[in-house]
């Protein structure tokens, strides 16, 4: 997984942690302020809501800060600290889906929002991004994490399976299912077309 | 051979993770349908990877917001083990009081024993 684009000035962002994992806290301090906006943006993704990944970016960085000890280096520091956010998204998805229903707000867009054939022939680049970047945020939670760590983020599938807490197993039939989900989103028009014998 | 039939999932095929063979190799080379079905699954993820690059800004505010969540959780931890101090030093003298009554009361015990024993000789 890549760095997120930082100032050229040094300290890479591993001396940091090692200085904070030394008790510097203004290292750690740094690190927020580097790395911040691409955990909010993995957040954002998980959660699909702003309010709930501003939730989940700061109990990742609490988190992060009580296992810097954890922290051995033979990772990139953003790829630990993504792993920590993902689990904190799952926790916090888990917890509030066990104490909230969802309700249908009036006004609430419930719309189709799949793509007619013709007009997929003409879609950019840019307006298929923001397309799938619809259908992910319509995905269901569990399915969204699994697609999101995965083809975005590149983790491996073990790492996927453990801050989730499911199998690996799990984590590859809902990666399927999610990708299978998606294409059936943005190309509705081929998906479920009559088999074909060749 | 039918499309159902391609053993190989066509989403990891288009990740570049499963690489088709034989018949199921011959089929996609030949059916219009699994061939849509591939570039469809490669754009997606192509898309996707892109995203990976992409940052989305937060609202102002968000490390001061992430630096105070943290300090405040320091400072509950903090207040908890001073409680936490507290409490086992109210404890430990509670207990060293209960052990030091047991000790005195077993010493008078001892000494009204042994002064009975005297004037019983």
């Amino acid at each position: 997984m890549s760095d997120l684009p930082s100032p050229t000035s040094a300290p890479a962002l591993e001396e940091l942690a090692a200085a904070a994992r030394d008790g510097d806290r203004a290292s750690f301090d740094e690190l927020v302020r580097r790395t911040h906006a691409g955990t909010y943006t993995l957040a954002l993704r998980l959660t699909a809501n702003e309010e709930d990944a501003r939730d989940v970016t700061q109990e990742a960085y609490l988190r992060a800060y009580r296992g810097l000890k954890n922290f051995r280096g033979d990772a990139q520091f953003t790829t630990w600290l993504y792993r920590i956010t993902a689990n904190c998204a799952s926790t916090f998805l888990t917890t509030r889906a066990r104490h909230r229903h969802d309700e249908l707000v009036e006004g609430h867009d419930v719309a189709d929002r799949r793509i007619d054939a013709d007009v997929e022939q003409r879609v950019g680049a840019a307006e298929l991004r923001d397309r799938v970047q619809d259908a992910v945020a319509t995905l269901p939670p569990r399915l969204r994490a699994v697609v999101v760590l995965r083809d975005v983020y590149d983790l491996p599938h073990e790492a996927i399976a453990a801050e989730l807490g499911i199998s690996v197993s799990a984590a590859k039939v809902r990666l399927h299912r999610a990708r299978l989900k998606l294409r059936s989103e943005l190309f509705p028009e081929t998906v479920g077309v009559g088999v074909h014998e060749v | 051979m039918r499309c159902s039939d391609v053993a190989a999932p066509l989403d990891e095929v288009a990740g570049g993770h499963v690489t088709l063979e034989g018949r199921d190799r011959v089929h996609v080379e030949h059916c219009l349908r699994c061939q849509a079905e591939l570039v469809q699954y490669r754009r997606i993820l192509r898309t996707m990877r892109a995203m990976r690059t992409e940052v989305l800004e937060p609202a102002p505010g968000m490390v001061s917001d992430i630096l105070a969540h943290i300090e405040e959780a320091g400072e509950r931890a903090a207040i908890r083990s001073i409680l936490r101090n507290h409490r086992m030093a109210y404890l430990g003298g509670l207990a060293a009081a209960t052990a030091a009554g047991a000790a005195g009361a077993i010493i008078v015990t001892a000494r009204t024993r042994r002064g009975r024993v005297r004037l019983a000789s």
